[in-house]
């Protein structure tokens, strides 16, 4: 495998607060190849979102970045200038966010939302601007673009909001797309619409995604590889259909029993729906050990006593002091 | 637009016979008359058939409810009535009032939201810094002053002292006479634009459209001239058109202070005379001003913001 497209090594988050400094984010390691779709899986709170962002270079007070390398196609980003992240923002690397209802700006016709992008990135003037936001709006499918240019977010539902964020994006062929939960706040039958047309895109233009969400299923369903990630630590990761099949870590393994699963009841007759007990812990008071272990059935002494290493098994790794 | 405008119309026709019966009311209880003000110290000085011959002349001798109908009758005309003080027809003794007045109101409108808003702008791109401290605290020492007091010390300071300005009067009707009761009326709206300039600002700066300018790459003078700029306007407009409407009131003390031959004063003096068409006068020209403002606001909203669509 040539060298990958982004390298995430060894990255720390800190999180300033009441006089102590905290590592929201711990030892996150992982690495995404040209034009793969990578997933990034946990609860809320676990990290993943801010790990995006210092991607990004989006990081803001409270929120720092620590230890650790980000190297964009062989270029180490990580104490990138101000002005050289501007650069790669939008045009190397996209974002779509959780929330497409606050994500645009409410003044602004969402065709000139688009047209920054070629205005920012291609020194296109507004017209040749907002012809080609007309064409990108096209290309994630809005009915009659030529009259949605003009439109305000308001007049939009969340699905086309959506499309408009993708059309973002990936306005400027960028390399790698970052989507924080693009689904979490739409409807069930245009989330798989959303999934769809990104993939679709991405594939046709060489974009590789980042794909964060708490819905193990949906990033199995779209990546090749997913991590697990649980309080700060990515505990588990390997090939999306791995992840179901043998699932290594006990948090996965919740993860993967607590999805409903079509048919099932009939097969097994009426059941409760398994979860795993507990919340997660704050990042002030992590427990010490594996952080996992005071929701872990299979905790022993040394979980509590240890943080276990990483084990690299086969293409994946998985970070517990029991794995399989 | 127009439809925006023909509401705002059709509520001010009931908003201005609430006030007038209000009015009525007050003086109604109110001690003493424009004739018993006439007496010195409750002594008789008037031949009291001189004193009913008066009342009957003005009209006072007719019950409320009377007075109020042929008011309203005549104002729909146009007519203010006539000013017991002057015999004068209240429209002309306002129509050379009006004048200065908007003056004022405007130079101090003009000055609280060139100096507000620009100190509220920059105090929320570098919150934390030299300049937000500054425009911060003078924002809380500019609501909490007396307009008086602040009044005088511009005079004492810039009259007085220096001698810059002329301390007190029209003059001419120019730009010097008009610069130090402008300052003193446009410190309290000044003050409480740069707060809420400041917070709207704050408020867009940590929106989620923000991060979405900043993850396009977006530098941080565009994504304020882009993104934040509007949107935080449509919070200020909201404080520029309260403070803007209800500044011809407040004008009062200024305008006696200065001397200022503005509707204010005129207010006051018939308040001391009980003059009750001028008094009447005055405040319907102050609430038709603040009506009026108001309404601008409203086509603003509908300018500025496309989710408001009035009907």
């Amino acid at each position: 495998m040539n060298a990958p497209l982004l390298k995430v090594d060894d990255l720390h988050i800190t999180l300033q607060g009441d006089g102590a400094t905290f590592n929201a984010v711990e030892n996150v390691s992982f690495e995404i190849g040209r034009g793969e779709a990578f997933g990034l899986v946990g609860e809320s709170g676990c990290g993943k979102s801010i790990t995006a962002l210092a991607v990004m270079g989006l990081l803001r007070r409270p929120l720092g970045l620590g230890e650790g390398r980000i190297v964009l196609d062989g270029e180490e980003i990580q104490n990138a200038s101000a002005a050289r992240l501007r650069e790669l923002r939008g045009s190397r690397i996209g974002m779509i966010f959780q929330e497409p209802m606050t994500a645009l700006n409410p003044l602004s016709p969402v065709g000139r939302q688009i047209a920054e992008m070629f205005v920012l990135h291609q020194n296109a003037s507004w017209n040749e601007a907002m012809d080609r936001a007309e064409e990108a709006l096209r290309q994630v499918r809005v009915p009659s673009p030529e009259r949605r240019i003009k439109d305000f977010p308001h007049q939009l539902s969340g699905g086309m909001r959506q499309r408009v964020m993708i059309a973002i994006a990936l306005a400027c062929r960028p390399d790698l797309l970052i989507a924080d939960e693009p689904t979490t706040a739409l409807d069930v039958t245009v989330q798989a619409e959303i999934i769809d047309l990104m993939a679709e895109l991405c594939a046709a233009k060489g974009t590789a995604i980042l794909m964060i969400s708490h819905d193990l299923g949906l990033v199995a369903n779209m990546c090749r590889r997913v991590a697990v990630m649980y309080a700060g630590r990515i505990v588990e990761s390997q090939g999306a259909e791995a992840i179901f099949a043998t699932p290594r870590h006990p948090y996965t393994k919740g993860l993967v029993d607590s999805l409903p699963r079509l048919g099932e009841r009939s097969r097994r007759g009426r059941q409760r729906l398994r979860e795993i007990s507990g919340v997660v812990p704050s990042i002030a008071a992590y427990p010490s050990g594996c952080r996992f272990n005071p929701r872990c059935s299979s905790a022993t002494d040394i979980c509590r006593a240890t943080p276990p290493d990483v084990t690299a098994l086969g293409s994946g790794l998985v970070r517990c002091h029991h794995h399989e | 637009m127009l439809l925006v405008l023909f509401r705002r119309l059709g509520n001010v026709i009931p908003t201005l016979l609430a006030v007038i019966a209000l009015v009525f009311l007050l003086f109604s209880v109110l001690p003493g008359s424009f004739i018993s003000g006439m007496n010195e110290d409750g002594r008789s000085v008037i031949d009291p058939a001189v004193m009913e011959r008066m009342r009957k002349e003005m009209g006072l001798d007719e019950p409320l409810y009377e007075r109020f109908v042929k008011y309203v009758g005549k104002l729909a005309t146009g007519d203010l009535g006539t000013s017991f003080r002057t015999r004068e027809p209240v429209t002309k003794l306002i129509s050379v009032r009006i004048w200065p007045s908007l003056k004022l109101v405007f130079a101090a409108m003009a000055f609280a939201i060139l100096v507000g808003v620009t100190l509220g702008f920059l105090a929320a791109l570098k919150p934390g810094s030299f300049i937000d401290t500054v425009s911060m605290v003078g924002a809380i020492s500019g609501l909490s002053l007396s307009q008086f007091w602040f009044g005088l010390m511009l005079m004492y300071l810039f009259a007085l002292t220096l001698n810059w300005l002329p301390s007190f009067g029209y003059g001419d009707g120019g730009l010097r006479n008009l610069i130090l009761p402008a300052v003193a009326l446009g410190v309290g709206p000044m003050a409480l634009l740069a707060r809420t300039t400041r917070a709207a600002v704050l408020d867009v700066l940590n929106a989620d459209f923000v991060r979405t300018a900043r993850s396009k790459g977006m530098s941080e003078r565009l994504v304020v001239k882009w993104h934040v700029l509007r949107n935080a306007l449509v919070l200020v407009i909201t404080i520029v058109g309260l403070q803007f409407g209800s500044l011809m009131g407040q004008a009062v003390v200024v305008e006696k202070l200065f001397a200022w031959p503005g509707v204010g004063s005129l207010m006051v003096d018939s308040v001391f005379q009980r003059d009750m068409p001028a008094v009447q006068g005055c405040i319907l020209m102050i609430v038709l001003f603040f009506l009026f403002i108001n309404t601008l606001v409203d086509l603003a909203y509908v300018v500025i913001d496309p989710r408001i669509r009035y009907g």
